[in-house]
């Protein structure tokens, strides 16, 4: 729940940090093009949280996101899921721990048109060979409320309801760190209501961690609180927001960073 | 809109690659066939051609009914110096020629056979024979002489003063070599031997002292070759020789070569055409997806007022282009191929006679006519798809799905096409010359399995489901993905299918045939060996003479042939008469008879096979008049009527009654019976008996069935190198279509890499996908092959009643690992390609 902007993090708390980034750095290119998209981020993400990452295009809240959840090779600093240092790790490694300790909720849904609605959300396990916890999976289901169709395949299914898959899914293997990568991007506002509230509830309810890049602020008013990116930097680290206290912050970007003049309309992450 | 096409073939480069060789390969088989052909036809025509630069009018015996009785006139030395004489005449050359063996020095026969030839010096006024110059040495004389040219001699290392084994007709002879001479003959040029007696010698060796096989008569300067026919045909014996221009011998023998070689040109194209069918899969699978792919854009176009048929024109236009990449390319590689095969044939050993590539501006014509109307043909249905796109669709944000239409139309049309060809085809098993019916059912039963395909493959590829199970979630998603485009699954599928339905259909109708053939042969054999030329030209009577001077020996009786006329007056028609050993041939063969018996086949006893006698609508008892090779008439009773089979058919009669009619006695095989049946010491005294001569050839039963699985096999392996060619095109369309898949489904890759599934996952996932695909093609070709294969067997069975059908089961399994090899290899480098997938870029696109 604490951020220190020179990187000396909070140690003292380190068991209840699921994730956490230190000095991390991310830079694409190389010479004259090269682009300093993260620039020594340190950030814990702590567990049963629902944390949302915010910030202008360019401002690095996806890599961030990528880079944490093992998507993204870094550059320098380092990144840890739990206990496990990112850095160094092989694709194989890597593939591994995304498979076992980190769950996916993506704009774009996601989902296998050819699996049926249970075959999307037990993926992950099948992946990785495991029996499904039935009774969590049962629960999983309740929570985001599709008992009656895990027979249909995501072409049945509507946008908000492929979304509720995409997050059992993410749900399924108990991971042990959830990213969204703006999951509401391609919902009308009803059904992401919807998606918020369940992610909201598994962090309540089911006690998981959420990390949820938007760039809308009324998603981020559903998280226990919101960091602030921009020009690869957090800027600020806001607990408890609420949708007008997120509109208000971010409309002091549009002003400060003459290089990204705002949101950009369709919410296409950096 | 030609200028969008061209773009659009640049911008999509790396997918139109797999067509482009798909076609390339079909173009180059096509044009590869052409230029070989052209070119061997050419250089045969060319060495022909000089064969004749001495003839301007060549006398022949007249070939009416190849040796009618008594009409047989001998072209003798009177004839020959009547024709000298006639007016317009610089010289007369009587020419007399046969089959002769020479054996190299280790007592092998030098050539295959055929195409080593004997025949006579015939020295001119000044001494020597303007057709062969002597290089070496002097030219032969008296019957302990010969010739050689020096093509063979150099081969074998045989110098003038050597002397050499040669066999004519059986027995090994010991000749001295008193020259070596260079010749334009086509025999020799074509890689055969040629070895030279004098006149008497080659006469009595190859037909009957004092006669010519040919006359050949050169022109005095200045007469025309017509003119100089008009005389020697008033000095030619009436119905017995007719003369011919050289002009007319080189036309004749020049359309005789073209004929030769067009079987030959038909035979390879026909197969170039199968890979180019095949290659009709892969452009059309291609081409929609292009269509489908570039949906949004076509309607854009369509959206800014271009209209259907501009639209369809674009996209015929794209493959216009590729066809015409694909078509230069493939015909500068066929003429690559056309120039190794040529070079390829020089080094087995058949040589062809030199001359320059022949690429005809035919060749160049075909193969780019082919190669572009093959490519445009199969993006015409693709190209009206794209035209059907509703301008509207450009506006949709979110790209237009692939429209699943119902297969409902599609399966019914295909039920019934099968259904009609495989009706056809049953009923054509049971009817007799039923060929052309059963070819149609079979033609339009491939044709409905092609429309069927889509529906076939999601039973067909569920099967697999348990198998794929073990490979956990990847087999899963393999088979789903496989099942996802039934379309385009059955297009891939159906490519590997047709070379398989072909391949297998010949497998199984070869070895059936080849075992009927060969039961048939070695039934009606009680004969432990065959004694026969290697040529297959006729033995000297001395062999089955000395055979059955041995002790071994328990039977004998050569096989004769005779012509002769059957009938009297004009209702006469020639047919052979197989004179054997009447005494003996009971024990040497086991013939079924259907009427009469064999009985004492002596005096005027004859038997006759049931095709024979169907014919003539003879039955046993019969008594047939008969005019011998002689002249002299006589009448054959009909003892029996017996099944015939490759070896023995025809009319048989004792020797005793045939050999007194006969000019020449010459025996085509002999058949031996030897005390205690076939044993490595009987042959060994039997070949020994011989003089261990290279001409002859003494085999046994399992000789003649290795000898008749060899045929067998070479044709099967001939055949299976051109069909590769088929399959070579499918493995490109399994390449395409998996890459495709891959191209279409990176977001879907992305993602599972992103939640866990690791980069041999996902390899597996394509190669799984791949492997069921191609097996799904192997079964479907394996089981139509199969089914073709009885058919065609039982209308075979027809003719070949020891026809039975053999499946070789092993050849099967062969065939569908086979298909699961081009699965796997197609699939190495779209897997890799999915399996290195950025996966960032894939999530983040849409």
């Amino acid at each position: 729940m604490t951020t220190t902007h020179s990187g000396v993090s909070t140690a003292t708390r380190a068991t209840a940090v699921a994730a956490r980034a230190t000095d991390l750095t991310k830079v694409y290119g190389q010479g004259e093009t090269q682009v300093v998209a993260l620039d020594a981020v340190s950030v814990d993400f702590r567990q049963a949280r629902f944390t949302a990452i915010m910030g202008p295009s360019g401002s690095g809240k996806s890599t961030l996101m990528h880079c944490m959840a093992g998507l993204d090779s870094i550059s320098g600093g380092s990144a840890r899921i739990g206990d496990i240092e990112l850095t160094g790790l092989k694709d194989k490694k890597l593939t591994q721990l995304r498979r076992d300790k980190i769950g996916f909720v993506f704009q774009a849904f996601n989902l296998l048109p050819t699996l049926t609605a249970l075959e999307n959300i037990t993926l992950p396990m099948d992946i990785a060979g495991r029996k499904p916890d039935r009774a969590w999976l049962d629960r999983v289901v309740e929570t985001v409320g599709l008992g009656g169709r895990l027979k249909h395949r995501p072409s049945q299914l509507s946008g908000g309801q492929q979304q509720r898959v995409a997050v059992a899914r993410a749900l399924a293997s108990r991971p042990e760190i959830i990213f969204a990568d703006e999951p509401t991007g391609n919902l009308d506002s009803r059904s992401g209501a919807e998606v918020l509230g369940f992610l909201r509830n598994s962090v309540r309810e089911l006690g998981q961690t959420v990390v949820m890049v938007t760039h809308d602020p009324v998603a981020a008013s559903y998280a226990d609180r919101v960091i602030f990116l921009a020009d690869g930097r957090i800027v600020d680290d806001m607990p408890d927001p609420t949708a007008d206290m997120v509109l208000e912050r971010m409309l002091r970007f549009s002003g400060g960073a003459p290089r990204t003049p705002g949101f950009d309309a369709k919410g296409r992450t950096s | 809109m030609f200028r969008t096409a061209l773009r659009n073939v640049l911008a999509h480069k790396a997918r139109l690659l797999m067509t482009v060789l798909a076609v390339m390969l079909g173009v180059a088989f096509v044009s590869g066939t052409l230029v070989f052909t052209s070119t061997i036809s050419d250089a045969f025509q060319r060495s022909s051609q000089k064969g004749f630069d001495n003839v301007d009018v060549a006398i022949q015996p007249k070939s009416s009914d190849s040796g009618a009785p008594g009409a047989a006139t001998m072209l003798d030395q009177k004839l020959l110096d009547a024709a000298a004489r006639v007016p317009g005449a610089a010289s007369a050359t009587g020419t007399v020629s046969g089959f002769t063996a020479i054996a190299d020095k280790n007592g092998k026969l030098i050539g295959n056979g055929f195409s080593t030839r004997g025949a006579n010096y015939f020295p001119g006024s000044d001494g020597k024979d303007a057709r062969y110059p002597l290089r070496d040495g002097v030219a032969p004389k008296g019957p302990q002489e010969f010739a050689l040219d020096a093509h063979t001699a150099d081969k074998a290392g045989y110098k003038a003063g050597d002397t050499v084994r040669i066999s004519v007709d059986g027995p090994v002879r010991e000749q001295k070599l008193t020259g070596v001479f260079t010749t334009d003959d086509g025999t020799v040029a074509a890689g055969g031997s040629l070895a030279l007696f004098d006149t008497a010698t080659a006469q009595k060796l190859f037909a009957t002292p004092g006669a010519f096989s040919e006359i050949d008569v050169k022109a005095a300067p200045g007469a025309s070759q017509s003119a100089l026919k008009a005389a020697v045909d008033k000095v030619l014996p009436k119905d017995g020789a007719a003369a011919t221009t050289g002009k007319e011998l080189a036309d004749e023998q020049a359309k005789a070569i073209a004929e030769s070689m067009d079987g030959m040109k038909t035979g390879l194209l026909a197969f170039a055409g199968i890979a180019l069918f095949v290659g009709i899969f892969i452009i059309t699978n291609t081409f929609t997806m292009l269509v489908a792919q570039r949906t949004k854009e076509l309607a854009l176009l369509r959206a800014v007022g271009a209209s259907r048929r501009q639209v369809t024109r674009s996209v015929l236009s794209e493959a216009f282009l590729v066809g015409a990449v694909a078509a230069v390319t493939g015909l500068a590689a066929g003429i690559g191929i056309g120039a190794g095969l040529r070079a390829l044939m020089g080094t087995i050993g058949a040589t062809v006679p030199d001359g320059p590539l022949v690429i005809a501006p035919s060749t160049i014509a075909v193969s780019l006519a082919v190669g572009i109307v093959v490519t445009v043909l199969a993006a015409w249905l693709p190209g009206r798809r794209a035209a059907k796109i509703p301008p509207v669709a450009a506006m949709n944000s979110v790209h237009a799905t692939a429209t699943t239409k119902s297969l409902v139309v599609r399966n019914t049309i295909g039920a019934l096409v099968a259904g009609a060809g495989t009706a056809a085809v049953v009923v054509a098993t049971g009817m007799n010359d039923a060929e052309a019916l059963m070819s149609g059912g079979a033609a339009v039963l491939l044709i409905g399995v092609f429309i069927l395909t889509p529906l076939l493959s999601r039973p067909l590829i569920a099967l697999a489901a348990p198998v794929l199970r073990a490979f956990g979630i990847s087999g899963k998603l393999a088979r789903q993905n496989a099942v996802r485009n039934p379309r385009r699954t059955a297009a891939t599928a159906s490519a590997l299918m047709v070379g398989l339905t072909l391949i297998t259909g010949m497998t199984v109708i070869a070895g059936s045939v080849q075992k009927g053939i060969d039961k048939m042969a070695t039934d009606a054999l009680k004969a432990d060996y065959v004694v026969s030329m290697a040529s297959r030209s006729p033995l000297s009577p001395d062999v089955a003479k000395k055979l059955s001077g041995l002790d071994e020996v328990t039977a004998v009786s050569p096989l004769r042939n005779s012509p002769s006329r059957i009938g009297t007056g004009p209702d006469a028609t020639p047919e052979y008469l197989t004179g054997v050993n009447g005494k003996d041939f009971g024990k040497l063969t086991r013939l079924d008879f259907t009427q009469g018996s064999l009985g004492d086949l002596r005096g005027g006893r004859a038997v006759v096979d049931d095709a024979t006698a169907k014919r003539h609508g003879w039955s046993a008892g019969a008594h047939v008049p008969v005019t011998y090779a002689d002249g002299k008439k006589g009448t054959l009773t009909v003892s029996g009527v017996y099944q015939g089979n490759e070896m023995i058919h025809g009319i048989i009669l004792d020797n005793g009654t045939l050999a007194p009619h006969q000019r020449q006695i010459t025996d085509m095989q002999v058949m031996v019976k030897t005390k205690g049946g076939a044993t490595d010491a009987a042959k060994d005294s039997l070949v020994k008996a011989l003089g261990k001569n290279p001409a002859i050839s003494v085999s046994d039963k399992k000789d003649v069935s290795d000898g008749i699985a060899q045929m067998f096999s070479l044709m099967l392996n001939m055949l299976y190198g051109l069909l590769a060619m088929a399959v070579i095109v499918a493995v490109l369309g399994v390449i395409n279509t998996l890459a495709m898949s891959v191209f279409e489904r990176q977001q879907e890759i992305g993602m599972l890499r992103a939640i866990g599934l690791d980069r041999r996952g996902i390899k597996r996932m394509v190669r799984l996908e791949s492997l069921v695909i191609s097996l799904f093609g192997g079964v479907l070709g394996v089981g139509l092959g199969v089914f073709f294969g009885w058919a065609a067997g039982e209308l075979i069975g027809g003719s070949l009643p020891t026809y039975e059908l053999v499946l070789p089961w092993g050849r099967l399994g062969l065939f569908l690992g086979l298909a699961a090899v081009v699965g796997v290899l197609a699939a190495l480098w779209p897997a890799r390609r999915a399996a290195k997938l950025n996966m960032l870029a894939a999530i983040k696109s849409e």
